[in-house]
Formats: structure tokens, sequence, C-alpha cells
């Protein structure tokens, strides 16, 4: 609940900002006010406003008790209107948010950071992003190929296995894989657990991983991969892990944690904790629903 | 019959008419990820050619799940009105479509046919339809339904307030519903997805909205979209309610998973006969979507399309008072753009209004669809010029509950002003009192400032 201090700035902050906004802004362009030389940090970011104490209504009846109600939900309201359309400011930032939500389940992985992290990549049965959205049955098989380089390039029986795939968001894995993979990495050293070669899986649903743990004959394996993404969100990612995952397992034997971002599990954190559970699927051989945390 | 033709002197064959009618959809990502879809758009045309030359008997003789394994193909058949079927089982599909788009066919007469039909015959009548087909048809037929108001009557368009909350605060619903009444939403009924469905948060989810209802002397009705089950033991404990609220869909398996059968569905209508709120005789708000079943996995390998016909065959034997069709909500693997959604969104109106139901419509999307804000409100558009009965309000169209994007408050007020609609007839005058909108439909000078209802 806010102070009755903190309602008052929203408040006066509010009022400043219709009566800016009120100025009426002349035709003439003034040729000096494009400012190339403006540095990036400056420039404003619509997607930055707290739309949460946000009222575009102009004159309202009760403008405190409107910022209360804004307080209470993350809904868009007190949004107002151009006729019964959306001011231009309500428009762009939701088109924003739905924006970075799409590119981030519609772009790829970029070849730099894989090649970075030294990983390297894979693919699912899915020749591109349309068939891995439409064909969640191939997202989770690979070619002979493809089984053949993982042979060939990992470790094999490791006690772990770890690798990141983009699932619904590539924008997760550029967000959150070189804080998180380092951290998982580090904790399971300390623990002196045996960790095989991470790489990078194309197109991947979450029981890639099954396929993944029969291949390379892991005692635990862990994919890190991006969440389905909301507006405004297209940075989370999960961790899921299991025991000697086999292919049409059950769900119920996969252990998730959820929400990795750094609005949510900061990845470092995230990574601490996932390795901390791998330890202790090693220690009791069970995962999912069998492992009590 | 015959399952075969010719195009361009090629030969197109079909096994039976489950094959048939799958390939004679337009494409969906859903029937091609089952392996049942067209290979071709020629055998595409082809099926089409062969469905049309097929007669409603063929069709109802040939249910896309047998009467003996499946609860919904036995509702479905058991409602078919003899004399009436008589009467046209010898047209052919293609003579069925010319009928209902006919001068001398009124609304009327096509309801009254409506009692003959089974789900095939009206899924494979929209198979050959075009989308202006579509939408000419089902502006022809008028379904209203009555709980404590009347809605879906010519000249009227409603919309569903649903202002959702990630958890469920009372508050923070009352927030959104009361920004949605400013902007002339809600004559539908005001409903809510909770978060958490058990009894005690349906009850005061249910309490609330009510008290809100009757304070303001809102002329409209309340229901709360937890499991029908649950929402019946919040009714049993005195909350009260307008409407019950359930999903179904076109299988009996697909049912099973949703909780429900038809006993249930027809207990839960008894129980609110007697202890809900609002007179009826329309109590039932039915949620219905394109590939529920497949993401299921029971859909008797049949199409995405004949289920959802099959779905609203099972939902008619409860008379409705809303019936509100989602497609769009599960995702890529049902529908892979907004070309699929909005042809879904098109069909299923029409097949809902053909089977005698008050159809509304949520043409929604998710983030990881091919799609975006201008194919949403397009197909918005579209289907309003068919008739539907009522659309969604969500706050600038993103429900912050179910994180996906449906029509907005903005939207509804538009649709109406586009189409010269008004609001039903007692909330419009609720809101003309109100001052939120002027006897012209238009919104007032003070519509869209929610702080006037923080008078009381």
């Amino acid at each position: 609940m806010l102070s009755e201090v903190q309602l008052k700035k929203i408040i006066e902050k509010v009022i400043t900002e219709i009566s800016v906004g009120d100025k009426v802004k002349g035709p003439e362009v003034d040729v000096k006010a494009i400012d190339e030389t403006l540095d990036d940090k400056d420039v404003p970011d619509i997607t930055e406003i707290d739309l949460k104490a946000q009222v575009l209504v102009p004159n309202p009846e009760n403008l405190e008790g409107l910022l209360r109600m804004k307080q209470s939900t993350p809904a868009r309201i007190g949004v107002w209107r151009a006729g019964p359309r959306y001011m231009t400011e309500t428009l762009l930032r939701f088109r924003a948010d739905h924006a970075v939500a799409m590119d981030a389940v519609f772009t790829d992985v970029s070849e730099k950071l894989l090649k970075e992290m030294n990983l390297f990549s894979v693919k699912t049965r899915c020749k591109n992003k349309d068939e891995y959205l439409t064909r969640p049955d191939l997202g989770r098989k690979f070619d002979e190929e493809a089984i053949e380089i993982i042979k060939k390039s990992c470790i094999k029986k490791p006690q772990v296995q770890i690798y990141a795939s983009d699932g619904l968001s590539s924008t997760a894995i550029e967000a959150n894989i070189k804080d998180i993979l380092p951290a998982i990495m580090q904790g399971l050293e300390v623990y002196g657990v045996k960790v095989g070669t991470p790489f990078f899986v194309k197109y991947g649903r979450v029981p890639a991983m099954d396929v993944i743990s029969e291949v390379t004959e892991a005692d635990v394996t862990c994919v890190l991969i991006g969440e389905r993404p909301g507006l405004a969100t297209g940075e989370s990612m999960s961790a899921y892990i299991a025991y000697k995952a086999t292919v049409n397992m059950p769900e119920s034997r996969r252990t998730v944690v959820s929400n990795i971002h750094k609005g949510g599990t900061p990845a470092v954190e995230a990574g601490a904790h996932i390795a901390d559970i791998i330890k202790q699927m090693l220690d009791k051989k069970a995962s999912g629903l069998d492992l009590k945390l | 019959m015959k399952l075969k033709t010719k195009l361009f002197g090629n030969v197109y064959k079909f096994k039976d008419i489950k094959e048939l009618l799958a390939k004679a959809n337009e494409e969906k990502s859903g029937d091609m990820l089952l392996g049942i879809g067209a290979a071709t758009i020629s055998e595409r045309v082809a099926a089409k050619v062969v469905l049309s030359e097929l007669t409603l008997e063929d069709l109802r003789k040939n249910p896309v799940v047998p009467y003996e394994e499946d609860e919904v193909t036995r509702v479905i058949e058991d409602m078919v009105n003899e004399k009436i079927y008589q009467q046209i089982k010898n047209w052919t599909v293609g003579y069925f479509r010319e009928k209902i788009l006919s001068y001398e066919t009124t609304g009327n007469e096509i309801l009254r046919i409506s009692k003959g039909l089974t789900a095939e015959m009206v899924a494979a009548v929209a198979k050959l339809m075009t989308n202006m087909d579509l939408v000419y048809g089902a502006s022809k037929i008028r379904v209203t339904g009555k709980a404590n108001y009347e809605i879906g009557k010519a000249g009227t368009l409603s919309f569903r307030l649903q202002p959702n909350h990630p958890t469920d605060s009372i508050e923070g619903i009352i927030a959104s519903m009361m920004e949605g009444l400013s902007y002339g939403c809600g004559d539908a009924i005001i409903g809510i997805n909770p978060v958490e469905d058990t009894i005690e948060n349906t009850k005061r989810i249910m309490e609330a909205i009510n008290e809100f209802m009757v304070e303001w002397r809102i002329p409209t009705q309340t229901c709360v979209l937890s499991h029908i089950s649950t929402q019946m033991e919040a009714i049993k404990r005195g909350a009260p309610v307008s409407v019950l609220f359930q999903s179904v869909a076109g299988t009996e398996a697909a049912n099973k998973a949703f909780g429900i059968n038809k006993d249930l569905i027809q207990e839960a209508f008894e129980l609110i006969k007697k202890h809900g709120t609002a007179p009826g005789p329309n109590l039932m708000y039915f949620e219905t979507g394109q590939g529920s079943e497949m993401s299921l996995n029971t859909d008797h390998g049949a199409d995405e399309m004949t289920l959802e016909a099959r779905t609203y065959g099972f939902a008619r034997k409860f008379m409705p008072f809303m019936v509100n069709n989602v497609s769009g909500f599960i995702g890529p693997e049902t529908l892979y753009d907004g070309k699929q959604i909005l042809r879904a969104n098109l069909e299923d109106h029409f097949m809902g209004k053909l089977m005698g139901l008050p159809m509304g419509m949520a043409p929604c999307y998710t983030n990881h669809v091919n799609t975006d804000q201008n194919d949403q409100e397009t197909a918005t558009m579209l289907l309003a010029m068919a008739g539907a009965n009522y659309y969604m309000g969500v706050p600038v169209g993103d429900d912050v509950m179910l994180s996906y994007q449906d029509t907005s408050y903005h939207d509804d007020a538009t649709l109406r002003e586009l189409l010269n609609l008004k609001p039903a007839e007692e909330f419009f005058h609720w809101l003309i009192d109100m001052g939120i909108m002027k006897e012209n439909g238009k919104l007032t000078g003070r519509a869209g400032d929610a702080s006037i209802f923080l008078k009381k």
C-alpha cells in the first residue's frame, strides 16, 4: 500500500506532467533541435515509464483515487482516449511491449554469442522457426546426423549434461546464458561433480532433453530454455532438470526452475540454486515429484 | 455416396467422411500436425467438390466419432428433430450453402432448419463457404440470450467486462471494472477468471462483483470462471451469482479432461435455475475454441473445425446465455497465424449461430503466434459485421492474468460507433443516466474517467 507521502509525490509529478503535456506544440521544425550528438544514454525510452504511476485522464473527478486504483493492478487503466481509440502513447507502449515479446520468439540466438560461449550447435528435426512453432513433435527429435555430432563432441557418461536451447525465447538465452552457465559450472565444481560438454540446441522443446540424456548417458540432464514471453518480458528462462531422463518418461519426473531473468530470479542466483538441485538429484538418484527438495 | 472426383483430369479419392471433412478445411496448423489436412491446394478444393455433392443424410450417418463411443455424438444425435430432418436430408451440402445464402431464406427459417442438423452438417457447409459467405450467412441469424437482461437483439452489441487480476485482488478487480464501465463495457456480463480455483476464493469474488452490481444498479449479470464444480460448491454455500461458466469441447474424452460430462453440466444447470440470482431462462456460459481436443490428445483423428461444430452441438443442449469462442488462445500448433485465426473466428461464429447459439467472440492472440494487433482488429471488425452478440473487454487488450491479448474497452466503444449499434437496452439507459453515453450512442466527455465510480 502507498503511504500518503508517496501518493502526494506521485500526484505532484502527474500534475506537472499533465501541465507540460498541455503546452501547445508549434508546427515549425527547428532543424538545430535534431541533435545527432545526443548521447545514447540520454535518449528517452518509452518502455521505462512506470505505467502504474501514470494517469492520462486529463481532468479526472478524483485524481488521487485514480492513482490509488492504478496502484492496485498492473492492468492498463486510466489511459484515456482519442475519440474512442487509444492515446498515441498508450498505443505505442502496447506495440513496443508486444514487439519485444514477438522478437524474443521469432529471432534466433546469435552465432556470435554461441562462439563466445564456446558452444557448438545442433538442430532438432525442425527446419525453421515456422516448423518449430507448428510441430511440437519435431522439436523433441533429432536426425542421425545431429546425434552423431553430439556423440562425437561430448564427454561420454558425465555426471551432469547441461545444454542451452532457444525454446520460445531466443532473447532469454541472449540475456541470461553468460551469467547462468558459469554460475552452475562453478557451483558443481565446488561439489566435485563431473560436468559434460555444454552445447546449444536450436528449435528445441523441453522433451528433447530426454534424447540428449540417452545419447550422452548422463546421470542428470539440465536444459536452460527460453520461456513463452508475456507482454514486455522476453527475457524469462527456465531450467528443466531430470535424473536419468528417458524418452516418453512422465512429465512429473522433471524438476523446473522458472522465471529466471533480472526481474525474477537473477541468472547468477538461479545458477547457484540449480547447482544445489543437481547435487541433491545425484545424491538421491531422483528428480521431479520423486525428489523432495 | 461418392468419395471421388476429378480436377483437370487428376483423380482425387477420399477414404471416408472423416478424412474428407479434414481435407476440405482451409489450411490449419492443427490439422497439418495431425497429418490429416490436404496435401496440396488442389486436393483441398477436390475435397470441397466431393463434400458439396454429399447429402445431409450421408453426414448424419457418418459422425466423426461413432455414437456408441462418444457422449457428445449421442447428445447431438438424440436432439435432432426428425420431422425437420426428413425435409432436409436429401439436400446436398452445396444446395444447403445456397439455401442459407438465398434471399428467400430468413434467419428464422435457418433457425428452424437448425433443429434438424448435426455437427458434421454444420461443419460441412461452413467448409464450402468463403469468408464473406460466412459473414453474410451469420449476419442473417439472430440468437438472443436472457439471464437478468436480454442480449444479442438486432441493433445492439454487448461486451463482457473481463477485469482479471494476477493475484485476484478485489481492489484491483474493481479498479479495472470501473474503468470498463466508464467506457460502456459490461452489458453482456461481468466475468472474472480467477487465478486460484478454490471455493472460498470463487465465493469471495462472486460476492464482491455482485455487491458492486447491486450498489450501482447496473443492469447486467455476473459470473466467476473457475471450474464449474467449484462454482457449484460456492453457490451451495450461498454465493450470489447470475450465470455458471464452463469450457466445453467436442469429444467425450476432451470433456473428461476438462473434468466434466453431460450429467455434471445438467446438474449445474438445475442448480443455477434454483439457486442463482438471475431469472433466466438462459443461465449457462460456455467457452470453446478450435484445437482444444487436439492439444489434449482427444481428437479421434478428426479435424479441429468439425470438432468445434460438435462442441456447439453439445452446448446447445443446455440453452446457454452466451457461448464465447476463443480460437487463437491455444497457440500456433492449432492456428498458425493471423490468417488462420481470422478464418477460424469467422467459421466458429457462423457455425455457432447455425447451431442456434448466442455466439460471442474473442478474437485473441498469444505472443508466440505470427500475428499482431492489426490482424486482431481486422478480425474483430469482420465479426461485428457478421453480427456477433458480444466481445470481451480487457484494459488495453492486455489480460494481466491470462497473459494474452483480447479486445479492449476502446475497441468495444469503437465497434458500436462504426456499425451504429447500441448497448443492450437497459444498460444503455443506465449509461445515459450515469452520463457515460449520449442518446446517439457516442461516449460523453466524462467517459473513460473511472474515478466517477469512487463517489460511494
